[in-house]
């Protein structure tokens, strides 16, 4: 199969970034509102029963511990839902690819023109709860702003995996599957409510998998200021998880649209 | 100019097979320019899979496609910069309010903002449609929908317009409104490729039609022209016809179809014995009438339904 990406993949992305500013105001609402729940449900009801959390031998809030892995678990919700049910919908229902294929848009460029925007609605996400949960003092600068770098690139692996569950699941009512198997077991167990320690080993090293738990652990160490080589490795782990599933997606996408 | 810089399109074989099926089988045609070219034939006769080819979307599995005397295989982007597509669902974007539609359409073709503006307001304009050009598609009609895909095709002022049954679904005013647009774009010299299944548009748009089944072309030629060899003059349906009336048809060895209890005859200019039978046999349940494109399509591709 011969390979035709361009910059105007562009044109796609500009095209979904058209439609989100057209109801800009609701679509802000979600990541201003869903951190301030979660600081209510966690800070004020949560935290009183559980006291501080041990990470990188330091003692902080359970607070601090799990604001971080929010951002990163925000992050990894707007691209996987933005390339599956959104996606979807402007494949099959609305046939909105289809129209832009008898263009001279090829369908490697429509397809990375939205896996890029839900990478983009990542960032754009992220950028927002992040205004909010620093407003409480949760997030250290200027490392915090890396943050937004992780939340495009963690955008971009999971925009691609959703991407692929696109390419192939018959219905839009199957994607209940990935959700169940893969994103919330992610959500769970990626070092998100708990130092991954607690768990037995084979647990750990099952998690380690996770491309959250990745994701998480970047955002964490940007948030509490730790700086540290081996987050290196976990930006290593979101490329290569986004440089198989991406090309992968694009793979599946053409077996099922082009006839 | 050379012979080859008139085609706008040169099919040379071109094949589309899925699996063991093939649904066009090396068929081979041209379009000139300015001209505006039919394809018919029933569901399943491989009409759609041919003008998805024209059109890039589908790879071919034979043959050599030129358009433009570019090769669709490896120059397909090209090609399609100055062609307009108007397919058969209407695939309007409903998040995006109708002149937005064609705006944001014109990127795709990398027009400049500002001539896209001005461009989308004179195709709502030709289309009638610029009362509605903040309006939201989920609003639109059939007919008005049916429009904005015609204008959104027009965008990038294409040489070429291929429309897949553009007006399936439409009431008869909005199928004349859209014959009368298409009419206008043709006396521009607009070169049109057009699948349908209505006879009557099929006569009334196109200067020459290609009827197709089982994937091959079974015949090519004038709407006129087909209708005279394929179909005769005039036509005379008889209800359960008398003996002597078949009897006659067959030693004159008349054009005729047996459907039912409904014998159909078609009879040429020079028959005298058709003005016979006319006053003789047509009297109560009988249709005495013009031959038309419909008669022809129906010899041709038989009367059984196909799915």
């Amino acid at each position: 199969m011969e390979v035709s990406i361009t910059w105007r993949f562009l044109r796609v992305w500009k095209r979904n970034l058209t439609v989100y500013r057209r109801i800009w105001h609701i679509n802000f609402l979600p990541p201003i509102l869903e951190p301030l729940f979660y600081l209510l449900a966690f800070g004020v009801g949560l935290s009183a029963l559980i006291g501080p959390v041990t990470y990188m031998d330091q003692q902080i809030s359970y607070l601090a511990f799990i604001t971080p892995a929010l951002l990163g678990v925000n992050a990894m919700y707007n691209a996987f839902f933005e390339n599956t049910y959104a996606s979807f919908v402007r494949m099959y229902y609305q046939k909105t690819f289809d129209a832009m294929m008898a263009t001279p848009l090829s369908l490697h460029e429509v397809i990375t023109g939205e896996i890029f925007w839900g990478a983009t609605k990542s960032f754009i996400a992220t950028a927002l709860m992040l205004a909010v949960v620093s407003a409480f003092g949760l997030v250290q600068y200027p490392h915090g702003f890396l943050i937004l770098f992780v939340a495009f690139l963690g955008g971009l692996a999971f925009g691609s995996l959703g991407m692929f569950f696109t390419g192939i699941l018959p219905s839009i009512d199957m994607f209940n599957l990935p959700i169940f198997l893969f994103i919330t077991p992610m959500f769970l167990f990626s070092g998100t409510f708990f130092p991954l320690d607690n768990l037995p080993l084979w647990a750990q090293q099952a998690a380690m998998a996770f491309p959250l738990t990745h994701l998480v652990h970047i955002t964490r160490s940007l948030a509490l200021g730790f700086l540290s080589w081996d987050l290196l490795w976990s930006v290593a782990y979101l490329t290569v998880f986004t440089m198989i599933f991406f090309p992968l997606a694009i793979y599946v996408m053409c077996r099922r649209l082009i006839h | 100019m050379s012979p080859a810089s008139r085609h706008i399109v040169n099919a040379k074989g071109i094949t589309k097979s899925f699996g063991g099926f093939t649904a066009v089988d090396s068929i081979s045609f041209r379009l000139m320019k300015g001209e505006c070219l039919g394809f018919l034939g029933p569901n399943g006769a491989g009409k759609t899979s041919t003008i998805r080819m024209m059109y890039g979307v589908s790879p071919m599995t034979g043959g050599t496609l030129e358009v433009f005397g570019l090769n669709m295989a490896t120059d397909w982007r090209a090609i399609l910069y100055r062609i307009g597509v108007c397919q058969q669902e209407n695939n309007a974007d409903p998040d995006l309010s109708v002149i937005q539609n064609l705006e944001v359409f014109a990127t795709y073709f990398d027009i400049p903002r500002r001539v896209a503006r001005s461009r989308a307001l004179e195709l709502l304009r030709f289309m009638a449609l610029d009362h509605r050009k903040h309006d939201r598609i989920n609003s639109l009609s059939g007919g008005l929908l049916r429009r904005l895909i015609l204008a959104r095709s027009l965008i990038n002022d294409p040489d070429l317009l291929i429309l897949d049954e553009p007006t399936t679904g439409l009431d008869p005013q909005s199928r004349h409104q859209l014959w009368e647009r298409m009419d206008v774009l043709r006396s521009r010299g607009l070169s049109i490729f057009l699948t349908t299944h209505y006879m009557d548009e099929a006569a009334r748009l196109c200067d020459r039609l290609i009827i197709m089944d089982h994937g091959k072309i079974l015949i090519q030629g004038r709407p006129q022209k087909l209708i005279r060899e394929y179909a005769g003059k005039d036509v005379v349906e008889v209800i359960n016809p008398p003996h002597e009336l078949t009897e006659l048809v067959r030693t004159h060895h008349l054009m005729n179809d047996m459907v039912g209890n409904r014998l159909i005859i078609y009879g040429q200019e020079s028959e005298n014995i058709f003005e016979l039978i006319g006053q003789k046999f047509c009297l109560e349940r009988c249709i005495q009438r013009m031959a038309t494109l419909e008669d022809v399509f129906l010899r041709l591709t038989g009367r059984e339904l196909r799915e």
